[in-house]
């Protein structure tokens, strides 16, 4: 009998299980289907680069369909609700599409309505946004026309894909605005409701010292309740006030619209409840989530996505033939930090190892990690290339698999 | 992992203050964790806070986060502020006896 796979979400994480399952699966055993509401692929990670326009937008996209494999259904349509006890998904056009198992995939959206003045008459004016492409090229225009003043960084609330993206908007700034003469007459400003520059603590540490030393002032524990456009201020729920001139806001995010529509799939926020190690979401044991989708307690990031997609590939064909589900994710995360100047410095983690200062993948190296190196930032550079030709497909990758490996880390400076 | 006298009541709390075992929790508890904390009295609203957030933990596991408290206990945010200066999550888990919400990453 053949199983129907229905996979929503044709990001990074659908279509990498998409194009697992296929490569795995005879299309007599297995239909897999594919169901996304457009057709544009962004590589989210290159937003970072538009706004000092050393990233052209028209490259970060390329069709969904075509990074799916041959013998994989394609239907672009939105989701209206997932009914997880008929086992079938709703679509926007009218149809139905029943499943065996479902695979929630569909990531986050931005919510810039959720906090007032934030999408009032400034936004696009001097309130911008880098993490959706129009946001991103409109930010690169405004930040053409910048003659100096308080540019204010600010990530309203967590969670948000990619905790690092903020600080390395502010590092590349900084090196931006050094080059046009601009530095001197602008405060940089990272306002953050953590209470310093990252969640784990020698990262946080290693990464306020180079903001410190780039003299970008950080602004700790600022829960933004309200953007004062006319007067150009953040304001705190706690009454602290954040003058700005231009100021990119990363908005909330919460988990796609169909998500609350659907009983008992998510929770307040519109993230799929899942289990962090076989990643099952709760609601059944025939649905699983990953990525920005699932309420883990680990970063929303690719590198996660990716090694998740990995370990739910394993699992859901556990599932198909009524094992249990041995697979176990780790909580592994792997991120590229951009900190200006042709620099970076690369993290790696996981749910029980926060990151820490060393050699990756092994102490040979080659790659330096919590450090800044021109290598680490070759690395990112080159990575679109990696994501559309290997990652994409579901070719393995030698060095970069699910577990998070722990030679070359220096644990003794672990907190 | 201590024992600390509250309300004459010797209860276990974590480093950080929280209560070690959710069930020990009673109202008068709350009130002298409150009163440590700089809240004089707690009102109706405090209470359904509080209250919210020990259903939530024990439904869930997990103590909701501030944006979750301002979605679904029926205060909003702004008010969590008021009633619960600085940390509306941490402060009402730690009066509600559930442990510090973890926080997004």
């Amino acid at each position: 009998m053949t199983e129907r796979i229905v996979i929503l979400g044709a990001g990074t994480g659908g279509t990498i299980v998409a194009n697992r399952l296929r490569r795995r699966f005879g299309e007599d055993e297995v239909e897999v289907h594919v169901v996304d509401r457009d057709d544009d692929h962004v590589y989210r990670p290159g937003l970072l680069f538009v706004p000092f326009g050393r990233a052209d937008p028209s490259r970060l996209v390329r069709p969904r369909h075509v990074q799916l494999r041959r013998g994989i259904r394609f239907h672009q349509a939105a989701v209206e609700a997932v009914e997880t006890d008929a086992q079938q998904v709703l679509l926007a056009d009218g149809t139905t599409l029943g499943y065996d198992v479902l695979v929630v995939a569909t990531g986050i959206e931005l919510q810039p309505g959720e906090t007032e003045g934030l999408e009032g008459p400034a936004w696009g004016e001097r309130v911008f946004t880098f993490y959706d492409l129009p946001g991103a090229i409109a930010l690169r225009d405004a930040l053409a026309r910048f003659r100096g003043g308080r540019l204010v960084v600010n990530i309203v609330d967590l969670p948000i894909t990619c905790p690092v993206a903020p600080l390395e908007f502010a590092f590349l700034a900084d090196a931006h605005l050094r080059e046009r003469g601009l530095r001197g007459a602008t405060d940089l400003v990272l306002a953050t409701p953590l209470d310093g520059a990252f969640t784990k603590p020698v990262a946080s540490a290693r990464l306020g010292g180079l903001l410190a030393e780039r003299g970008i002032e950080l602004v700790t524990e600022f829960n933004t309740g309200e953007v004062d456009a006319d007067r150009g201020a953040l304001v705190g729920y706690d009454g602290r006030e954040v003058p700005f001139d231009l100021l990119v806001a990363v908005p909330l995010h919460g988990g796609a619209a169909y998500v609350e529509r659907s009983p008992g799939l998510g929770d307040a926020l519109g993230f799929v409840p899942t289990d962090p190690h076989t990643l099952e979401a709760r609601v059944a044991p025939n649905v699983f989530a990953l990525g920005d989708a699932a309420d883990l307690p680990i970063s929303k990031a690719g590198s996660v996505t990716h090694f998740q997609a990995e370990i739910l590939v394993e699992n859901l064909t556990r599932f198909l033939a009524g094992a249990p589900l041995d697979a176990v994710y780790d909580g592994h995360a792997n991120c590229f930090v951009e900190t200006g100047d042709g620099r970076a410095l690369l993290i790696d983690f996981n749910y029980e190892t926060e990151p820490l200062p060393g050699r990756f993948p092994t102490a040979a190296g080659p790659l330096a990690l919590l450090r800044e190196s021109r290598a680490n930032h070759i690395g990112k550079r080159l990575f679109p290339w990696v994501y559309w030709h290997a990652l994409l497909p579901g070719r393995p990758l030698p060095g970069l698999g699910p577990a998070m490996p722990l030679a070359g880390k220096d644990l003794a400076e672990a907190a | 992992m201590a024992t600390l006298e509250i309300a004459a009541t010797p209860v276990e709390v974590d480093a950080e203050g929280f209560l070690v075992d959710p069930t020990q929790w009673t109202e008068e508890l709350a009130e002298e964790i409150a009163r440590e904390h700089g809240i004089a009295e707690l009102t109706d609203r405090h209470l359904q806070v509080v209250r919210f957030m020990r259903e939530r933990f024990f439904a869930s596991g997990a103590s909701p986060s501030v944006r979750a408290l301002g979605k679904e206990s029926g205060v909003p945010i702004k008010e969590l502020y008021e009633l619960f200066p600085k940390g509306p999550a941490k402060l009402a888990a730690r009066i509600a006896g559930v442990p510090k919400p973890r926080g997004c990453i």
